[in-house]
């Protein structure tokens, strides 16, 4: 058990070395470098040397590469291109109303999740679970910057309930965010949710064809406490691992949602610095966004090995 | 010859079969009708489009709809209905042959990857986790600002990149069938690796990695409208929706016909899509919601 624990973690930690390696390379191989895009026309002679002595440009790849690292371990990403800012004074606070953004959908999205892929999966094939998987199939496959407009248009315009674009400062608290991010949240956690909710639902359905359960429903277990002592935690575990992939895989949502309402978070971040070419934030946010995907893949796989004590046995024997 | 003959008259009764089986469930049908619809409608509509889908008209400037603009026109002046049934060509082109290099690479990476196992695999896998946990929005604005936006640039880039996740189902499926009976038995008998790929172990893993093809062609439509809303996809004035959309967004309070028909093309185009993807995997024997999106 605790040799799995660390295999994991060790794991997550190569998979986060290759993608500094990719991400640096990358950047490495593409054609020009900070310096030539930071003085444009005037990239030649000796404003271009002491632009690379400045930024250290002036040294081999590979002690570049230690040496970025090494800061990225201790927080500290360098110098962005546009004003020259220290990246991690600017990648703060907007970190933090991305953080706020994401796991209110997630806290929204996981329980309602939880019931609808229930309740369809208990009540398979009549009116509830017909009508919900309708509208979870349309939710799903609705890509995010629809589903934002339309919400804006809808609810913002048409009936003028709530702001539709997100006008607060970077460094707000989260007090003044909260009556902001309310149609982000919803479009956010909209296909998160029905993605969950259908393998929730096929999670159920699985366990509920099984021995156990027919053993059960023959001895005359009532049909609710079979639900709550023999089929969920056997049908949600299987589930944990896939509903990481989910939230990792809404790291992307949330950056085009953020677009669409002008929300101060790392998903503008990403395109300013992409259209800038500003490759030091780049590799900055490749490296956090990546580090996000991998911890709650960890954690997710940490969590069913606690919980599961068939793996856990399996183990020993080894 | 003639057995050649038999085996192809085989292949299409067997496709055939497949979607007689998709288009019997009501969803199938749904989502088979609406692709169908798209894909005449891609192909078709440059012979009938009432307007110059370029042509500006300062005097028209968004127009509501009428018997003559019949969804109004946009901020430029130019026809909405002309744009919107224009809007899915470059969005169909560039998934679908991007859809066929993911299958393709992702595939036979997958299966090389699953035969031969050991140090190989290891390194290999390893590299695809770490491209997986880049997120794909980054990687892919990464990609086409550096490289440019051409149709050239983005259908290898997409295929790439929706490919890695292929390399896992194909990696897994062959992980199935490997220690068969019927592969050891092809090894007793001397056949090649070549052979034995070709022979045994294709016909086993195509299923799932078709599936999986289609699953990614609706999410590679989705990340494609992404790039192009945007601004990272196509470039002005080809008609495409996401660019449809996020030009007209800002002037929807007064114009929202201009947002709503290129919105209506592309959830419809989406949700086709994913049924009929739906209704193909379920016609193959294969449960998808199980799985996700990475």
């Amino acid at each position: 058990m605790f040799f799995l624990v660390i295999k994991r973690i060790l794991l997550g930690l190569i998979t986060l070395f290759i993608v500094s390696l990719i991400t640096f390379a990358g950047v490495e191989v593409l054609p020009g470098d900070a310096c030539t895009t930071y003085l444009e026309r005037q990239a030649f002679g000796e404003a271009l040397e002491a632009c690379y002595q400045r930024l250290g440009l002036n040294v081999p790849a590979y002690e570049r590469y230690i040496s970025w690292a090494w800061g990225v371990l201790q927080w500290d990403f360098g110098y962005s291109l546009s004003g020259e800012m220290k990246i991690n004074e600017v990648l703060g606070p907007k970190v933090k109303n991305s953080l706020v953004l994401a796991s209110a959908s997630i806290l929204i999205g996981i329980p309602i999740a939880l019931l609808l892929g229930i309740v369809t999966a208990l009540w398979r094939d009549r009116l509830p679970d017909i009508i919900i998987s309708t509208v979870t199939i349309f939710s799903m496959t609705i890509p995010e910057f629809i589903s934002a407009t339309l919400l804006i248009l809808i609810v913002a315009i048409w009936l003028e309930w709530l702001p539709g674009i997100v006008i607060v400062p970077t460094g707000a608290t989260i007090s003044e965010l909260l009556p902001n991010i309310i149609l982000p949240v919803i479009a956010i956690s909209m296909i998160m949710t029905a993605h969950m909710a259908r393998m929730v639902r096929s999670s159920v359905i699985q366990v509920m064809a099984s021995d156990y359960v027919q053993m059960a429903i023959l001895k005359g277990v009532p049909y609710w406490k079979m639900v709550f002592r023999h089929v969920l935690p056997n049908a949600l575990l299987p589930a944990i691992n896939v509903v990481a992939l989910t939230i990792a895989w809404l790291l992307g949502g949330v950056v085009v949602t953020e677009v669409v309402f002008n929300y101060p978070g790392l998903g503008r971040l990403v395109i300013e610095s992409i259209s800038n070419r500003d490759l030091p934030v780049v590799q900055a946010l490749a490296i956090i966004l990546a580090s996000i995907y991998v911890g709650i893949n960890l954690i997710a796989d940490l969590t069913t090995l606690m919980l599961n004590p068939r793996l856990k046995s399996l183990q020993i024997k080894k | 010859m003639n057995k050649k003959k038999e085996k192809q008259k085989n292949t299409f009764e067997k496709i055939y079969e497949v979607i007689k089986t998709m288009a019997s469930k009501p969803s199938g049908l749904i989502g088979l009708t609406i692709l169908i619809f798209h894909v005449i409608l891609a192909i078709t509509s440059p012979l009938y489009v009432p307007y110059d889908y370029k042509a500006i008209d300062p005097t028209l400037m968004l127009t509501p709809p009428s018997s003559e603009f019949w969804f109004g026109t946009d901020s430029l002046g130019r026809d909405v209905f002309t744009r919107t049934i224009l809007g899915g060509r470059t969005a169909l082109t560039v998934t679908f042959f991007g859809s066929l290099i993911a299958l393709l690479w992702g595939g036979s990476l997958g299966i090389f990857c699953g035969l031969v196992g050991g140090k190989i695999d290891d390194v290999v896998m390893r590299v695809i986790d770490a491209f997986l946990s880049i997120p794909w929005i980054l990687a892919m604005l990464l990609i086409v600002s550096l490289l440019g936006t051409t149709t050239l640039v983005l259908i290898p880039a997409l295929g790439f990149f929706y490919g890695k996740g292929i390399v896992r189902v194909a990696r897994a499926a062959t992980h199935d069938v490997i220690a068969k009976d019927f592969i050891v038995s092809a090894r007793a008998r001397g056949h090649s690796n070549m052979s034995i790929i070709w022979n045994e172990i294709l016909p086993n893993v195509r299923d799932a990695i078709m599936v999986e093809g289609a699953m990614r062609w609706s999410w590679m439509l989705l990340g494609f409208s992404s790039l192009s809303f945007l601004g990272f996809g196509v470039s002005p004035p080809t008609p495409d929706w996401g660019l449809m959309i996020s030009n007209a967004r800002g002037l929807m309070s007064f114009a929202y016909w201009a947002v709503l028909a290129p919105i209506f093309g592309l959830s419809s185009l989406i949700i086709g899509i994913n049924l009929t993807a739906d209704a193909f995997a379920k016609a193959l024997g294969i449960d998808r919601s199980t799985k996700a999106p990475v």
